[in-house]
């Protein structure tokens, strides 16, 4: 369906798109307080309202949006660069010690449940962005390595890498050489997927004050100062929660009508 | 059977042992000595020795990890630094908000997503399909402490049909607590009802292309009979995985559902317990959870062999 993947391409870069935008121009100083404009719903001169201190909650969203993609990316990352050697290496030597220690070790990773990791290693560690970050991407390790082992593993069985082994080349150059761009399609859905769960991830931590730390805003940390005030000015929950709907969704379709679009075998089911 | 079951239960006691000692490592490595935070700066060496060896800190590690352990497994938590009382009785109490919630948000979870599921399988394709797949869309990206924010705005403040947070006590009655209980519940229910419509949509649509389907038609049932009959029962494994990871997610989601509430669960004593440095109940109480996360694994595990009688014997 490749509706899914233009209403999915159109709003994450929309939305993202707005996050960048922060970078050059926001309609007013997000860091700008105006305490005799506070609670200002949504009007002609603050187009989505003021928060508390007077600060324009769209420039707020649009710096807002940009650490917690930040945030999500930055585990991506950590997630993309162990886990994928670790799959790749697994599925090398299928059933092998390696393949048992990293497969056994990722059985024990997804048994701590996000959150309860995430708490511990910032109550030991101390609350931060940067502990949060490590939290997730920790999570996101054991998910790309299954991933990537997943792919991988058929792959082995294929003639083009027999082809490749008979011509001398070493698992591991076969591994880096054809088994990964083999998978990069399986590595890209699933990136956008957890690259949508690390925008809510942030959100989480944040709320209750694991995550990105006061003054850097965050959409996490926007909804944690709403909490008090949701009765007085509902717009300032209500914007950054359609916010996080609206990138976690956009994302989400992306990932959907990319897996879509790139798997050969589920358009043939479909037609 | 027997052997299948064996073979689950070793790698429940294994990845067990192994997720002890990494909290335990975790909490070793946490920087600040617990009977200093709570002394203070001023404490004279005598006393700060003192309560180290009062709270068992002065012995070597590995002794402290089979304590601990040990204690676990007999239902010994330990004792709070800050409180002075057992561990296990206040895990008891917050457990008793927790778990229910837990559980009454995966009944709700249930309750919508099998029959929009069901609903969205019969109809693939058309608008009633489309309809349910967009809407769950929506409620994937939900994130459900805000959701919980939205429905106290409506529910309690507006509306007044419920109350804005804090817990009855189940002394005041079942209606009373699970009247408490059923914002958080929905709050947390919704989110994962559309993670479990998707999965159960999915898993009919594989099983409604089998051959043993068209059989099943063949031999004269009608189109509901094989659905009811064959097609859900086979749809069963997949959906059974993801109820089972639903409610270690739902566990954990109280942690955060909690404090929109202001619930008296497990969620609150964590957090309370990290400010106060109070990691021996940090350590048991995460502890406990990871143990409920495996422990519903494994039964997830027994329960496909019941399911699937293809998986009691190994190839």
């Amino acid at each position: 369906m490749t509706r899914t993947l233009i209403i999915g391409a159109a709003l994450s870069t929309l939305l993202i798109g707005l996050a960048l935008l922060s970078l050059v121009w926001t309609p007013y100083d997000h860091t700008s307080l105006n305490i005799p404009n506070k609670l200002q719903p949504p009007g002609a001169a603050h187009l989505l309202g003021t928060d508390h201190l007077g600060r324009d909650i769209l420039s707020m969203v649009m710096v807002g949006a940009r650490t917690s993609l930040g945030v999500a990316l930055l585990a991506l990352a950590i997630g993309l660069s162990l886990g994928v050697p670790l799959g790749l290496a697994a599925a090398m030597h299928k059933g092998n010690w390696l393949d048992e220690t990293i497969m056994r070790g990722n059985d024990i990773v997804f048994a701590f449940p996000l959150l309860v990791m995430a708490i511990l290693i910032t109550a030991v560690f101390g609350p931060s962005a940067t502990n949060a970050i490590v939290a997730f991407g920790i999570f996101n390790i054991p998910v790309f390595a299954r991933v990537t082992r997943g792919g991988a593993l058929p792959l082995w069985e294929r003639e083009f890498i027999l082809a490749a082994r008979v011509a001398g080349k070493s698992h591991a150059h076969i591994s880096i050489e054809h088994i990964l761009p083999n998978v990069l399609n399986l590595l890209i859905v699933q990136g956008t997927i957890q690259f949508a769960l690390g925008i809510q991830v942030e959100a989480a931590l944040s709320f209750v004050g694991l995550g990105v730390q006061p003054p850097t805003p965050s959409l996490g940390r926007m909804l944690a100062d709403a909490q008090t005030l949701v009765t007085l000015a509902p717009h300032i929950a209500i914007v950054p929660g359609v916010a996080i709907i609206g990138i976690v969704m956009g994302l989400n379709l992306l990932g959907d009508g990319l897996r879509d679009a790139l798997d050969p075998r589920l358009q043939k089911a479909r037609t | 059977m027997l052997r299948y079951m064996l073979k689950r239960l070793a790698s429940l006691v294994l990845s067990l042992a192994v997720a002890s000692l990494i909290i335990f490592a975790l909490i070793e490595v946490a920087p600040g000595d617990p009977a200093s935070f709570m002394l203070g700066i001023n404490a004279q060496p005598e006393t700060l020795a003192a309560l180290r060896a009062e709270l068992g800190l002065d012995v070597p590690k590995v002794q402290r990890y089979l304590t601990w352990v040990g204690g676990m497994l007999t239902g010994d938590f330990g004792t709070s630094y800050t409180y002075r009382t057992p561990v296990a009785e206040m895990v008891a109490d917050r457990i008793a908000v927790s778990l229910p919630l837990a559980l009454y948000a995966l009944i709700l979870s249930i309750l919508i997503a099998f029959p929009a599921g069901i609903f969205a399988a019969s109809r693939r394709g058309r608008p009633g399909d489309l309809g349910v797949m967009g809407a769950t869309q929506f409620g994937v990206a939900l994130p459900n402490f805000w959701f919980a924010m939205m429905l106290v705005l409506v529910f309690a403040i507006q509306l007044r049909w419920f109350p804005a947070g804090g817990f009855a006590g189940w002394d005041k009655g079942l209606l009373a607590g699970l009247t408490s209980l059923t914002l958080p519940a929905i709050a947390l229910a919704l989110p994962q009802a559309a993670i479990l419509t998707r999965v159960m949509r999915s898993a009919l649509l594989d099983v409604l292309g089998e051959d043993f389907m068209r059989t099943a038609r063949a031999k004269g049932l009608s189109a509901r009979q094989t659905l009811w009959r064959h097609g859900l029962r086979n749809a069963m494994i997949p959906v059974l995985t993801i109820i089972g990871l639903q409610f270690s997610f739902l566990f954990a989601g109280t942690i955060i559902i909690e404090q929109v509430f202001y619930l008296p669960g497990l969620g609150r004593l964590i957090f309370q317990s990290i400010s106060a440095r109070d990691l021996i109940v940090v350590e048991s109480v995460v502890m406990l959870v990871v143990f409920a996360v495996i422990l519903i694994n494994f039964l997830v595990d027994l329960a496909y062999a019941v399911v699937d009688p293809r998986l009691r014997s190994p190839k």
